[in-house]
């Protein structure tokens, strides 16, 4: 295993820093944010281009980079770190990582070069009204229909789900259950029968929608019956890639804290030279550096086709749910009355920090996947 | 001469090994051999007992000693730091008298730095050192002292002028331990092992011709050894495997290392026996307990993240990268492991929990866990001055405003030791 970036990659990450520093300043995030959208398709497809993102992960056989998770991983820390408003995590992580596990050699050539591209935004539609991740909690039904399928149901929690061009939904035969009888499909966003809601989100960086699917007509993706196994493993990338973009935010709150402290003057003297704060920074760096630790741990078990994943990856969700959170708390508190007005940043994190923590299932969810991997009963 | 490589170097330590090892031999007068031919320490002088070769040469050479089954020069304990100690700081009188029977292991040392009153504030040290003739006079105590019940030297730092500030009031001495000045009680710990002693100190006396700093500058000489100490602190393992051959020679190493070890038999304890859990969790059911396994998870989770905290650490000091923050966390991050382990522990072990010796699970080891793990945030700096450390030198946060360092040392503030009634 790895444990360390190799030179190309930590240039690559400065590159990209520098990139998302000059075109999202919180000004520029705060401006996107109260859209309805939350980005700007010009603009998101101008610096996707120019930077080849959505198309690093991608195999060059279907117009990507051919990168593995680790560079994936590189790019969700710094947009965490940067709060970029734009429709990478659905797009490249959730509906390109779907296509790529399911998908047929046909179904990917003609799906992925437009992604890449960054001509076509995407999402994956698998939660519905209980929020909940697993495969069983799907109830959406596909009915065969000629060679198409009509989707019928309602989905909810879809990231960028309101503006994604195309959509991946997860649901299943009639009368199935568990991880039977559960497919793949892909619809278009305007799709007649579709009716797609912007919910209201507490963070508003990561816009949220409510699909109702009224009998819409949907393309199988990958094997009838078959979408159990691609699944999982999409998930499991998704919550690797979530847990790095959450240490990107992390980072970035603990060095605006520190920052802070250092400049602060109170009862004659800078904040941080008071041992309180001190050792809450120290506390900090320790939960952070923690959290990076085990987040690239699981980005570079992927690539590596670690047989212990499932459980790698859910430590590293739950290890940086507690930290981000953990870190945002602090950060509040090291910022004092100012860090609780809406003027101040430390908020679009602190709200980043509370979204991710539950976004494909809380600590509580990973810890127990962890056990059921390491801890089963003999 | 040609510049040595780790070939040539090997290939002459190994000719001489060839040549001389022989298990027959006491260890001693092995050692003595072993000495005189500088590849007990090749990093060290060539006039003490050394060649002169870059340290990066001593794993290659310890290599060609385990290929042999040659038994190499004392290094465990106190011993290793007054030697590192005497090389930097001694006079050549301290360099003859003391090296060859530390790297023989003839004598023990210990080391006596800390007092009741000073134990992260080391430099506040307030044992006296007075000058009576030309001879030093010593009163006072100091605690936490490893082997002092059997060896012959201590490394002592006392403070010897009061009028000035308190780094700079310290000398730093080498102490006759085996004096009617000096009286050693073990001290008993909450686990009920008594793995250090307490050393009274009433009128011993040290000569003067061992005192090792100039008055003034026992700290930067304790700054020496406590250096050494913190860089030795990982090798605790590696000088704790004897070797298991036959033979005169290896049964007086294994003896040494035994009683050398034997204060720190609870030591993997006081970590907390992560590696214990998962068999606990199944012998006992608790795994079952929705509760008990979000705890297990979360143990997981601390030291899981713990080692590969290190390996990043490591990995970039391989690349010769300089330092990132994840190289300053591990003393800290310990602590938070043992005491996550030790609630772990508690939840798995239940009534049980109750209990200690043979009455209790694993014949103690459970029971011990329990009351070592407090030991990790105090020892080898607390857990409050690691932080101070990371904030400080990391993350380069002022220091707090100091009340102690720019006056005298006699107007300090001390404990106060009775209360007004």
């Amino acid at each position: 295993m790895r444990f360390s970036f190799t030179p190309e990659q930590e240039e690559f990450r400065a590159s990209l820093r520098r990139a998302l520093e000059a075109r999202s300043p919180t000004k520029e995030v705060r401006r996107l944010m109260a859209t309805d959208d939350g980005f700007e398709r010009e603009g998101w497809k101008k610096l996707n281009q120019e930077l080849g993102l959505t198309a690093l992960h991608i195999p060059e056989a279907y117009g990507g980079g051919g990168f593995g998770t680790s560079e994936l991983a590189i790019v969700l820390e710094e947009m965490g770190r940067g709060l970029l408003c734009a429709p990478f995590f659905s797009t490249a992580v959730l509906a390109t990582t779907a296509i790529l596990n399911a998908g047929s050699e046909e179904e990917k050539k003609a799906l992925l070069p437009s992604i890449a591209a960054g001509e076509t935004t995407a999402t994956l539609a698998f939660s519905e009204d209980s929020g909940l991740t697993d495969a069983a909690s799907i109830a959406m039904t596909a009915t065969p229909s000629g060679a198409l399928y009509r989707l019928h149901g309602a989905k909810s929690f879809v990231l960028d789900g309101h503006t994604a061009d195309l959509i991946v939904v997860l649901a299943r035969r009639g009368g199935s259950r568990g991880d039977e009888g559960l497919s793949f499909f892909t619809v278009s966003g305007d799709s007649p029968g579709l009716s797609r809601k912007l919910l209201k989100t507490m963070d508003e960086t990561r816009k949220l929608a409510r699909l109702e699917f009224n009998h819409v007509e949907a393309k199988l993706l990958g094997e009838a019956g078959g979408a159990a196994a691609p699944f999982a493993r999409t998930m499991q990338q998704a919550i690797v890639c979530l847990a790095n973009e959450m240490v990107g935010g992390a980072e970035r709150l603990r060095e605006d804290s520190l920052a802070y402290v250092q400049m602060r003057m109170q009862f004659g003297r800078a904040l941080a030279s008071f041992q309180t704060m001190k050792h809450k920074a120290a506390d900090m760096l320790v939960d952070v550096e923690m959290a990076k630790s085990a987040a690239y741990y699981a980005a570079a078990a992927l690539d590596e086709g670690d047989e212990e994943m499932p459980a790698l990856a859910s430590l590293a969700k739950a290890c940086a749910s507690e930290a981000y959170l953990q870190t945002a708390i602090h950060a509040v508190q090291m910022h004092g009355g100012i860090g609780f007005t809406w003027d101040n940043d430390t908020h679009l994190w602190f709200k980043r920090a509370k979204s991710s923590e539950i976004l494909f299932g809380d600590a509580n969810l990973h810890r127990e996947k962890m056990m059921q991997t390491w801890g089963e009963r003999s | 001469m040609s510049e040595p490589t780790e070939d040539s170097v090997r290939a002459e330590a190994r000719a001489w090994l060839q040549e001389n090892w022989d298990p027959a031999l006491g260890l001693v007068e092995w050692r003595k051999k072993l000495a005189a031919s500088g590849w007990g320490v090749p990093h060290w002088p060539k006039q003490w007992y050394g060649r002169d070769l870059p340290v990066k040469f001593n794993a290659p050479i310890e290599d060609e000693f385990r290929k042999i089954g040659a038994v190499g020069v004392a290094k465990a304990g106190i011993r290793t730091l007054a030697a590192a100690t005497i090389l930097a700081h001694g006079t050549d009188l301290h360099k003859q008298k003391f090296l060859l029977p530390i790297l023989t292991g003839e004598d023990t040392w210990c080391q006596l730095f800390s007092e009741p009153g000073s134990g992260s504030d080391m430099a506040g040290a307030v044992t006296r050192a007075d000058k009576q003739g030309n001879k030093w006079v010593i009163n006072g105590q100091k605690v936490w002292t490893t082997s002092a019940h059997k060896a012959q030297w201590g490394l002592l730092l006392a403070r010897a002028n009061w009028d000035v500030a308190k780094h700079k009031g310290l000398a730093y001495f080498i102490l006759d331990m085996k004096q009617p000045g000096v009286q050693v009680h073990p001290l008993r710990q909450m686990n009920g092992h008594a793995s250090f002693n307490q050393v009274f100190f009433t009128d011993a006396i040290v000569e003067p011709e061992f005192l090792v700093s100039e008055v003034g500058d026992g700290w930067t000489v304790a700054t020496t050894t406590l250096m050494h100490e913190r860089r030795g602190a990982d090798g605790l393992r590696s000088w704790a495997t004897a070797s298991q051959a036959q033979g005169r020679i290896y049964e007086e190493e294994r003896a040494e290392i035994a009683t050398t070890m034997e204060p720190y038999k609870w030591y993997p304890q006081r970590a907390g026996r992560v590696d214990l859990v998962m068999e606990r969790a199944k012998s006992t059911g608790k795994i079952a307990d929705p509760i008990v396994r979000q705890e297990i998870a979360k143990l997981l989770i601390l030291s899981k993240a713990a080692e590969w905290t290190a390996r990043r650490a490591r990995a970039a000091q391989e690349q010769g990268k300089p330092q990132g923050p994840e190289g300053s966390l591990g003393k800290l991050v310990s602590s938070h492991v043992a005491r996550q382990a030790a609630r772990v522990h508690t939840y798995l072990t239940g009534a049980d929990a109750l209990l200690t010796g043979e009455d209790s699970p694993m014949n103690g080891v459970i029971a011990e866990i329990l009351v070592s793990v407090p030991a990790t945030s105090i020892a080898g700096g607390t857990d409050e001055i690691q932080r101070n450390i990371i904030s400080e030198r990391v993350l380069k946060m002022p220091k707090e405003p100091s009340v102690d360092t720019n006056k005298p040392f006699k107007d300090v503030p001390r404990n106060i030791t009775s209360r007004a009634s």
